[in-house]
């Protein structure tokens, strides 16, 4: 990673009421980073979706619900690229099989990682023994 | 949010009233739409024209809504996309499965066969 220019850490209710919320900080973001312009625009709208899906995957699949854990989110950004790490401290999701799924098969779930994967560079899903992280890196450059 | 439903002309159409269709809100269309197909509606069109952000569970709730419509030997249309809605489509390919119009006039055309 290039030079450190920002780092926020987040700590939001596991609710799907606060998806719109991260959502517009990614969109912020983006408009900080680009200033102006369509660029600016979909980096914006990709941000959105991006820290929508990942957040909501740790809601339903990772925390299942439950109303009273937390999502931790943490967003690097240095001059080079941008950093997005969404934690999890549940019994985790399979990355692998979420990776396989086809899009064009005609199902209700399972969506969420394939559009990530589509519109960041690199996505790692990690399970260490205390918390899982879904990483996902996209380089500004 | 909230979610506007008219009948009329052998169409139902349904105005989705909110600027996000998201894991929050998606479950509640995905429940209209069923029951309007329960209901006997034949044909049925979701107008997504105040719909600047939709996410895989929104288009979740739209791949039922389409298998509801092909279990009732129904029609579903959408209308109104406006860009990011768009592009999720491209995306995951899904513009190739539904029928999509740029406006609520031209899918009613189309689904009346008044075009």
């Amino acid at each position: 990673m290039g030079k450190k220019v920002l780092k926020l850490d987040l700590k939001v209710p596991n609710q799907t009421r606060y998806l719109e919320l991260v959502g517009r900080i990614g969109e912020d973001l983006a408009r900080e980073l680009k200033k102006k312009g369509e660029e600016a625009e979909t980096l914006a709208q990709h941000l959105n979706v991006v820290l929508t899906e990942a957040m909501a995957n740790a809601i339903r699949h990772a925390h299942e619900d439950d109303p009273d854990k937390t999502v931790q989110i943490s967003i690097s950004l240095s001059d080079e690229e941008l950093l997005i790490r969404v934690y999890d401290h549940g019994p985790g999701f399979d990355f692998d099989a979420a990776c396989a799924q086809d899009p064009e098969q005609l199902e209700e779930h399972g969506r969420g990682i394939y559009i990530i994967r589509c519109l960041m560079d690199t996505v790692v899903y990690r399970q260490t023994q205390d918390y899982n992280v879904l990483e996902m890196w996209k380089k500004l450059r | 949010m909230k979610i506007e439903v008219t009948a009329g002309d052998g169409v139902s159409i349904l105005r989705y009233k909110s600027e996000r269709l998201d894991a929050h809100n998606s479950e509640v269309l995905k429940l209209k739409i069923k029951e309007l197909f329960e209901g006997g509606a034949k044909n049925v069109l979701v107008d997504l024209a105040e719909v600047r952000f939709i996410d895989s569970s929104g288009l979740g709730a739209l791949v039922s809504g389409f298998k509801n419509a092909v279990a009732y030997k129904g029609a579903l249309a959408l209308s109104g996309f406006q860009d990011q809605v768009r592009s999720m489509f491209e995306l995951t390919r899904l513009n190739r499965v539904f029928d999509i119009y740029v406006s609520e006039e031209e899918a009613l055309a189309a689904l009346t066969g008044k075009k």
